[in-house]
């Protein structure tokens, strides 16, 4: 197959995937019992206000009228009004969107960044002295990172470096400085993944012939390791790596709930508990087209990079 | 010694840590020191240290802290063993039946699944809990077996399409086997060690993401389970010294299970997956 035709397949699939998440959460959203009028208008609204709101939100009509709606906001890019108020608040779905996106974007570019800063001379290292004391610690260190529940670690992160040592910025703070926290609570978690595939992909390339042959060529250890050795096994780990930042991207609810940082996760969770559906709607979809193009994007750059995925 | 039964070390860990977490499920709230029932609140001693009396102290509510991590571990333990058969017979029935199909059903099921898999997993279980909004045991289960199920169907079709060429599948269809026989005489029992090193892991996530559920405010509505716990902990954890062992004891508690259901997983994988045969 042609990476043209590869990739064509892919994002068929994909487009295929986000509709019918689309098409579900709408269902399910009119399926499950609740007013969402009463909710968003609040106990003391006029039969006016009501009526307003429910005409804003488009549930005056008929569902499928209402999917074509929302199908028509997505394409003129508001993704919907967020109909909040008795006096239909006028901000746009995508507006409310665009404005916690940044913070979720800087969190997963931070929290990767301390993931690889953390799993590659971990992983390494483990792999090249295989069998001793230093894998066997890489290996429970990595882990234990693992079943570590960040529910109990970014609490910890906080009581220690905001509470008892007053270093870093605590809960609702948005500078640079308050990312260091954040970004280690989910950078640990990922990390430990992350060091475990850079230690078995390192351990299987070690084991290839053309290793073994740099090795008898007389090269230096260091350059079989990095030039021979690691390009080659690192391929796999930028696959984990690449699917992580996706889900990064979609928001890292736990980490925004402790650290009361706004994010698309936290965002997605308040418009549901508020029943704004246009907003649930809007959010799923943001949240879904992400992860989905950052799946497609790292199955295409495998492609690119080792032609055998091509053909599968 | 026989091959069938071989594990690593590694993976005796991992049985051990989760048959202590079977244990605790099944006998934790009767050998618990305290009752844990709202009739149980005791204001007068909130906040205490360990103590004989209380061996890990007391939370906000008086009530022991020992006893809520044993209780908790009976519906920790009730929920996942729950889910996981759920997911586990619905993934790998779906799975078998789409690769011994192929054609249409296969199509079928595994669209759901690009479907399912087009949204974080635990972002879709958070979103369809607070979505029925009658927060409750049932509903916790039904969220994560929502897509649950999509790991066990994606691993035995994979496993189902290896198998339906071999010759031992082969001559049982021309011995006149029904597609049922096929299925369940020689698929399922095949696809059973891969299954089970995906139950395995599957049950480490299950905790996880439950224990994020209650820490939400969104699992079920008691105080007792181990998410619930770290979400009243983060909430009290300045206020007391003593009171950190609280916010880390059911921390810790998830983190066994976790733990040894993923050394179990791995060493089930090692011995499962030819590949690894031979190798350290």
């Amino acid at each position: 197959m042609s990476i043209g035709a590869f990739l064509l397949r892919r994002l068929g699939s994909g487009v295929l995937a986000i509709l019918g998440v689309s098409i579900l959460v709408f269902a399910f959203l009119h399926l499950v019992p609740g007013d969402p009028v009463d909710h968003l208008a609040g106990g003391e609204a006029t039969p006016d206000q009501r009526k307003k709101i429910e005409q804003c939100m488009g549930l005056d009509r008929s569902i499928p009228a209402q999917f074509v709606t929302f199908l028509g906001h997505v394409a003129d890019g508001t993704l919907g009004h967020q109909c909040a108020t008795g006096n239909a608040d006028k901000r746009t779905v995508a507006g409310r969107i665009a404005e916690v996106f940044p913070h979720t974007l800087w969190l997963a570019i931070a929290g990767m960044l301390v993931a690889i800063v953390l799993a590659l001379p971990l992983g390494i290292l483990a792999a090249i002295r295989r069998g001793t004391w230093i894998d066997t610690l890489a290996t429970t260190l990595s882990l234990s990172a693992v079943a570590l529940p960040q529910m109990m670690f970014a609490p910890l992160l906080l009581l220690w470096f905001f509470i008892m040592l007053g270093w870093l910025p605590g809960p609702t703070e948005l500078g640079p400085a308050a990312l260091i926290l954040p970004a280690f609570a989910v950078g640990t978690h990922l990390m430990a993944m992350l060091a475990r595939m850079t230690r078995s992909s390192m351990v299987e390339v070690l084991g290839e012939d053309y290793v073994r042959t740099a090795r008898a060529k007389g090269l230096p250890e260091g350059r079989v390791l990095f030039v021979h050795a690691l390009r080659n096994a690192l391929l796999p780990v930028i696959t984990v790596a690449g699917l992580q930042f996706g889900s990064l991207l979609s928001g890292a609810i736990i980490i925004e709930n402790v650290f009361a940082r706004p994010g698309l996760g936290t965002t997605l969770l308040e418009a549901i508990l508020e029943r704004n559906y246009p907003v649930v709607q809007g959010t799923v979809l943001v949240i879904a087209v992400i992860y989905v193009a950052v799946n497609v994007l790292v199955d295409l750059a495998y492609g690119l990079a080792d032609p055998r995925i091509r053909r599968g | 010694m026989k091959a069938g039964v071989k594990l690593s070390p590694s993976a005796m860990i991992g049985i051990s840590m989760i048959g202590l977490f079977v244990f605790a499920g099944l006998f934790g709230p009767a050998i618990a020191p305290y009752d844990v029932g709202p009739h149980a609140l005791d204001f007068a001693h909130r906040f205490q240290g360990p103590s004989a009396a209380h061996w890990l102290g007391t939370d906000s509510k008086g009530l022991d802290t020992l006893s809520q991590l044993l209780w908790g571990a009976r519906s920790a333990l009730t929920l996942s063993v729950i889910t996981v058969a759920i997911t586990s017979t619905v993934g790998l029935a779906l799975g078998t039946i789409a690769g011994w199909y192929r054609g249409f059903v296969e199509e079928l099921v595994m669209r759901v699944v690009d479907i399912l898999m087009a949204f974080p997993g635990i972002l879709m279980n958070i979103a369809i809990v607070a979505t029925v909004a009658a927060p409750g045991v049932g509903v916790v289960i039904l969220a994560l077996s929502a897509n649950g199920w999509v790991g066990y169907a994606r691993v035995a079709r994979a496993q189902v399409l290896a198998l339906r060429e071999r010759d031992y599948v082969a001559a049982a269809v021309s011995l006149g086997a029904s597609n049922r026989r096929v299925m369940w005489k020689h698929l399922v029992p095949n696809l059973m060690g891969p299954a089970l090193v995906q139950m395995s892991f599957g049950l480490g996530g299950v905790i996880m993401i439950e224990a994020a559920l209650s820490f939400l405010g969104l699992g079920p509505q008691v105080d007792y389970t181990w998410g619930a716990m770290l979400d009243q902990a983060r909430t009290f954890v300045w206020k007391a010294e003593w009171f950190r062992v609280y916010a880390i004891v059911p921390g810790l508690a998830i983190m066994w299970v976790v733990l040894g259901a993923n050394l179990l997983g791995d060493g089930l994988r090692d011995r499962f997956d030819p590949r690894n045969r031979g190798r350290s």
